[in-house]
């Protein structure tokens, strides 16, 4: 069983966790055209290489973010929201 | 045949015809470049030549012939979609299929054995008494069936779990089967490359030369080809290979596991599968039983299978038929598949003049072999998509006229 780092509840079995997918930039749906909303709703990041995805620890409701790597499934890291907000 | 026995069978000289010629060398130019060398996009090679007088055809396939999605999926045929689009669609599949043999003049070994949903809840009948309405609207063979009749379709099946997951009934589908999915393509290749059309393996794209809205070449490991049209018809690799020409699809991209058993005697006759396991069994003409289909939850490139997935999948076959238990696995696989939004394929025109898509087709894209192949042909003949492709455009996305075909399978996605 492949083993994810939460960073609340530490590292636990991959079927505790539900991923959200890639994140997305967020969109005003008042002032973005439908051209871009179809967009922001049908494409996701689906590059091979490294994505920002959200997780969730089911059992705790913790949604949090991870880097992990399209090709290799590799994990890179799992941090709290907080620190991206932080960050933008 | 025993002629030749008596006049070979002792000789040196027999003159040895493979069905697929080598890999020649790569012509500057051609009239049509279909990149992908599997099922659909030879299949389109073979209508191309055979019924549209095109022949000047490069097919590109990055590794070997049919070796990737065309290898990996489970072979089911069928029809009993949900919407009337993808019906209407997949029934003409199925159709093509019934004749594929004689098309071909190459045994694709089709059986039309008929499949079995099963209903464990009874929201589960519900969406089937939908399903057969709308089937058997657009003249398919699909209706809702009840206990005695799933026993009787399959008597060693499994009906009740002491009071969880009892089969309520089913949705049977007597227009359901398998082919031999190795034989579809090589039949659509033999077909195709005696009518002039070059199948080029270890051949990578690795990008595309666009000169406005329109691709004026095809780059490759083994040089560059000008070409009139391109059709990308990649499995896994659509979303990648399409990007490389600009073109972002609506597609994210997921491994799907599955498995097969050690053979046994003759015992399951109709395909069977159920949406709540999300477990599908049918056992092949070796006697192996293939089980299918998990979906990663999450998004990867790797087509490695996990244990868990496996298990998953095992449990949902012992489920069913308890004595499955010991049974052994022979062998195991997974393959990446393309799911858009709204599980059904992206089929005909992309933002680029000359650039057609058979893309998207996620778990559901053997069955459709012979059909996305005719009409993709007579798309790339014609410059334009024909009526029954049309709703599976790219620009439905952007229009918000999605055809939802989520739920129209067992595999777990």
């Amino acid at each position: 069983m492949k083993i994810l780092t939460c960073p609340m509840n530490g590292p636990r079995n991959i079927d505790e966790f539900q991923s959200f997918g890639p994140v997305r930039a967020e969109q005003d749906p008042d002032r973005t055209a439908d051209a871009d909303w179809s967009r922001h709703l049908f494409r996701a990041e689906n590059r091979k290489g490294i994505v920002v995805e959200w997780w969730r620890h089911v059992p705790s409701n913790y949604f949090f973010l991870a880097e992990r790597d399209l090709v290799t499934n590799q994990v890179i890291r799992t941090f709290d929201a907080s620190e991206r907000r932080a960050q933008s | 045949m025993p002629l030749r026995l008596l006049k070979y069978g002792f000789s040196r000289d027999y003159p040895v015809s493979g069905d697929i010629p080598a890999t020649p060398d790569l012509k500057p130019s051609c009239d049509v470049v279909i990149v992908g060398g599997g099922g659909h996009g030879l299949a389109c090679a073979h209508h191309l030549s055979k019924y549209h007088g095109i022949s000047s055809v490069a097919v590109i396939e990055k590794g070997y012939l049919a070796g990737g999605n065309t290898a990996r999926n489970t072979t089911t045929i069928r029809s009993n979609y949900i919407t009337p689009e993808g019906i209407a669609f997949y029934k003409e599949a199925v159709e093509l299929f019934e004749g594929l043999s004689q098309e071909l003049d190459f045994n694709v070994m089709f059986s039309q054995r008929g499949q079995l949903t099963l209903a464990h809840t009874e929201a589960t009948l519900r969406s089937f008494h939908s399903r057969a309405e709308m089937g058997k609207h657009l003249g398919t063979r699909t209706e809702v069936v009840d206990q005695k009749t799933v026993e009787e379709l399959v008597p060693s099946v499994n009906m009740d779990y002491g009071g969880a997951l009892e089969i309520l009934g089913g949705l049977w589908h007597a227009d359901g089967g398998t082919a031999r999915h190795d034989a579809v393509a090589w039949g659509y290749a033999a077909q195709a490359s005696r009518r002039g059309v070059e199948i080029h393996q270890r051949t990578e794209v690795e990008g595309f030369e666009v000169v406005g809205d329109r691709v004026q070449a095809v780059k490759t490991n083994r040089g560059r080809i000008a070409c009139g049209q391109v059709l990308i018809a990649t499995g896994g690799m659509n979303y990648d290979v399409a990007l490389m020409a600009g073109v972002e699809l609506p597609i994210r991209c997921y491994p799907l596991q599955a498995m097969v058993t050690q053979p046994l005697k003759p015992w399951l006759h109709t395909l069977v599968s159920s949406v709540s396991l999300h477990t599908y069994l049918v056992q092949s003409s070796r006697g192996e039983v293939v089980i299918g289909g998990g979906s990663d939850p999450y998004q990867l490139y790797s087509t490695r299978s996990t244990l868990d997935m496996k298990e998953h999948l095992a449990e949902g076959a012992v489920h069913l038929f308890p004595f499955l238990q010991g049974v052994r696995l022979l062998r195991q696989w997974a393959g990446i598949t393309d799911m858009t939004p709204d599980y059904s394929p992206i089929m005909g025109a992309s933002p680029l003049e000359n650039l057609w898509l058979d893309c998207g087709w996620g778990t559901w894209g053997f069955k459709a072999t012979p059909v996305a192949g005719k009409r993709l042909a007579e798309t790339i003949a014609k410059g334009r998509a024909p009526d029954i492709l049309k709703p599976f455009a790219l620009e439905r996305f952007e229009t918000f006229r999605l055809l939802n075909e989520m739920g129209a399978t067992a595999a777990s996605h």
